[in-house]
């Protein structure tokens, strides 16, 4: 049985040569949780995950799982198991034998460890496809292919690095959902490296936010998305609008902006030009010019905005509640 | 005015087969033709001082009926297995070493440039470049003396089976190194992460991830090597001193004394094992999926 394991990094650090790609961070992911590592290309993000995986060597720092310190220890006997980001299947053997590859390596009688294999792709749904080669499946189905050759070694964590980009939206969103239900349904820790700022809220009860090789922000997405720390994560996460207030930035979210088409109105602040107005389905997004205050979005209700269309050209005067406005570090 | 316009589907089939014309003719002239005259010449009589058209099985069956051109077979495919094994062997770990541990490309691509400098002289050169080295009172022999290894110098160093396959293995490893190289550099590094994620020792991830991956390159080079070895007659006279027979040496005997029709024969029946060894090796793997 998987064991129920939190995941301790403590002042993990990596080093290629001069540059520092992952710098000493902290974070303690919960037994049994979901989390996403969450940052644009170069943000230390991979490296984190190789590093947990035990593919990538440790300058410093330690890597604990549950008491055991699982730093050094080869990337089979840590506990871990990891899924690639081009799922890294074996061409050369069926799918059922990509499954149970790791049981093979341990010496399992071939009857006893296809039988296992056959319960894990019960698991992803994928019986029917056990005796295809990798090539004549889809980027989907390999993908549960490669999902039910990690969990084989019933690991206390699975590691997964970008899973979802080679995927078409549409498969995206389904693979998604299949991820969350098995990760509850089996009760480990998932870590899932994402850039996608959607994938990682729809997914994550928490998330890292990292940036330059340091966590910007970590908990839960609603903390995250509606709290940004900082001008990085107010930015990289999207629909906020970063504002200087007296000096200091403030993130405000884009349909938390008030938009009048007269001063006085609530509590305007500034004003600004709509530059372009996008339709989005259930809102409709403004693309204002505020002058020095540069370039903001304001996210209103489609049925809001066709009550009163607002063109292009026009200028309106923007406010927001005081509550909404959140303070970013520097 | 009425002009018959052409259907464009049977306008690219025209050009495409103007296309393939130049290959066809190129193949038809120097490869089908001399194949056709050599099969029809091995049909042909022949006495001590001409041959002439005729419809004769007796080439044929002299030389399948001769002892010694059994013997001489048996002698080619025991170089061409020794060849294989040696070949096969150090272009794997070369390949590999070059593949999987060295790390930048430019490295690669620098150390197997150094694999082919042997290649920038001629065949024969190298091969006659060994004489001096392995003869009687050659270099190996005075060095083997010199550091009291041995007393006497070693007699099967040189003009022996053992010259006769060093000097094989020398022409031909490169032959094994760069298809197999090929192969190996196609092998996603990720594949091997992915074992080792799965527990595969070092060991495990060779038997089990990269010999099955490289085995078209590896069958590829092992084609080369056996066409090679088993059509050679020039590397077996030099280094066995003219002590080894091969079935390249029947037939360059047989042209040198005018026995065309014999020779032909001869020839024809090596084409058919080659292509019957060549085809035997093909069901084990599929390389056209590395074409």
């Amino acid at each position: 049985m998987p064991k129920n394991l939190s995941l301790e990094l403590v002042a993990t650090t990596k080093r290629y040569g001069e540059t520092t790609a992952v710098d000493a961070i902290n974070h303690k992911f919960q037994a049994g949780t979901y989390s996403c590592l969450l940052g644009p290309s170069g943000c230390g993000k991979s490296s984190t995950l190789r590093m947990i995986a035990g593919h990538e060597h440790v300058s410093e720092g330690d890597i604990l799982l549950g008491d055991a310190n699982i730093t050094d220890l080869p990337p089979a006997g840590r506990g871990t198991a990891m899924m690639f980001q081009n799922y890294a299947l074996f061409p050369h053997i069926s799918v059922a034998d990509n499954v149970a590859f790791s049981q093979k390596m341990k010496g399992v009688e071939r009857s006893v460890r296809l039988t296992r294999a056959m319960e894990l792709l019960d698991l992803v749904d994928m019986t029917a496809y056990a005796d295809r080669l990798p090539d004549q499946l889809s980027g989907g189905q390999q993908q549960r292919v490669a999902l039910a050759r990690a969990l084989i070694t019933e690991p206390s964590v699975l590691l997964l690095d970008e899973p979802l980009s080679a995927l078409d939206p549409f498969l995206r969103i389904k693979m998604r959902l299949e991820l969350k239900r098995l990760q509850r349904e089996l009760g480990i820790s998932f870590i899932h490296v994402t850039h996608s700022q959607d994938e990682a809220l729809a997914l994550a009860d928490d998330i890292i936010v990292m940036n330059g090789g340091q966590i910007e922000q970590a908990g839960s997405p609603r903390d995250v998305f509606n709290a940004p720390r900082t001008e990085f994560v107010a930015k990289f996460i999207g629909g906020h609008n970063v504002l200087q207030v007296g000096g200091s930035p403030v993130a405000v979210r884009a349909d938390k902006l008030n938009v009048a088409r007269t001063a006085g109105e609530g509590d305007a602040i500034l004003s600004a030009a709509v530059k372009d107005v996008e339709y989005l389905g259930s809102t409709v997004n403004l693309a204002l010019d505020a002058g020095s205050a540069g370039d903001l979005t304001a996210s209103l209700p489609d049925a809001a905005f066709f009550a009163d269309p607002i063109e292009i050209g026009t200028t309106v005067f923007l406010g927001w509640k005081r509550e909404d406005a959140h303070a970013l570090a520097a | 005015m009425t002009k018959t316009k052409t259907d464009p589907s049977k306008r690219a089939e025209r050009i495409s087969w103007l296309l393939v014309t130049p290959l066809t003719c190129v193949l038809g002239f120097f490869l089908l033709l001399p194949i056709l005259t050599i099969v029809t010449v091995s049909f042909w009589n022949y006495n001590e001082w001409s041959f002439f058209p005729d419809f004769v099985l007796d080439n044929y069956a002299f030389h399948l009926t001769s002892a010694v051109t059994w013997a001489t077979y048996l002698k080619t495919l025991k170089f061409m297995v020794l060849t294989w094994i040696f070949c096969a062997g150090i272009g794997f770990t070369v390949a590999y070493f070059l593949a999987f541990h060295v790390q930048s490309l430019p490295a690669q691509v620098a150390l197997f440039l150094v694999c082919t400098i042997p290649f920038w002289t001629s065949n024969i050169i190298r091969m006659i470049s060994w004489i001096p080295f392995l003869g009687r009172n050659g270099i190996a022999n005075s060095s083997l003396i010199h550091l009291g290894i041995i007393d006497e110098p070693l007699e099967w160093l040189l003009y022996s089976d053992f010259a006769v396959v060093l000097a094989f293995v020398h022409l031909y490893a490169l032959f094994m190194v760069v298809p197999i190289f090929n192969t190996m550099m196609r092998i996603d590094k990720s594949l091997i992460e992915a074992a080792r994620d799965a527990g595969a020792s070092g060991f495990q991830i060779l038997t089990n991830v990269i010999i099955p991956l490289a085995k078209p390159g590896i069958m590829i080079g092992s084609i080369f090597v056996v066409t090679l070895v088993m059509g050679d007659f020039i590397t077996v006279r030099h280094m066995s001193g003219g002590q080894s027979a091969s079935v390249g040496r029947i037939i360059s005997n047989e042209i040198s004394l005018l026995q065309y029709p014999a020779a032909a024969a001869s020839s024809v029946v090596l084409l058919c094992t080659v292509l019957l060894m060549i085809g035997v090796m093909m069901r084990f793997v599929d390389i056209r999926k590395e074409l």
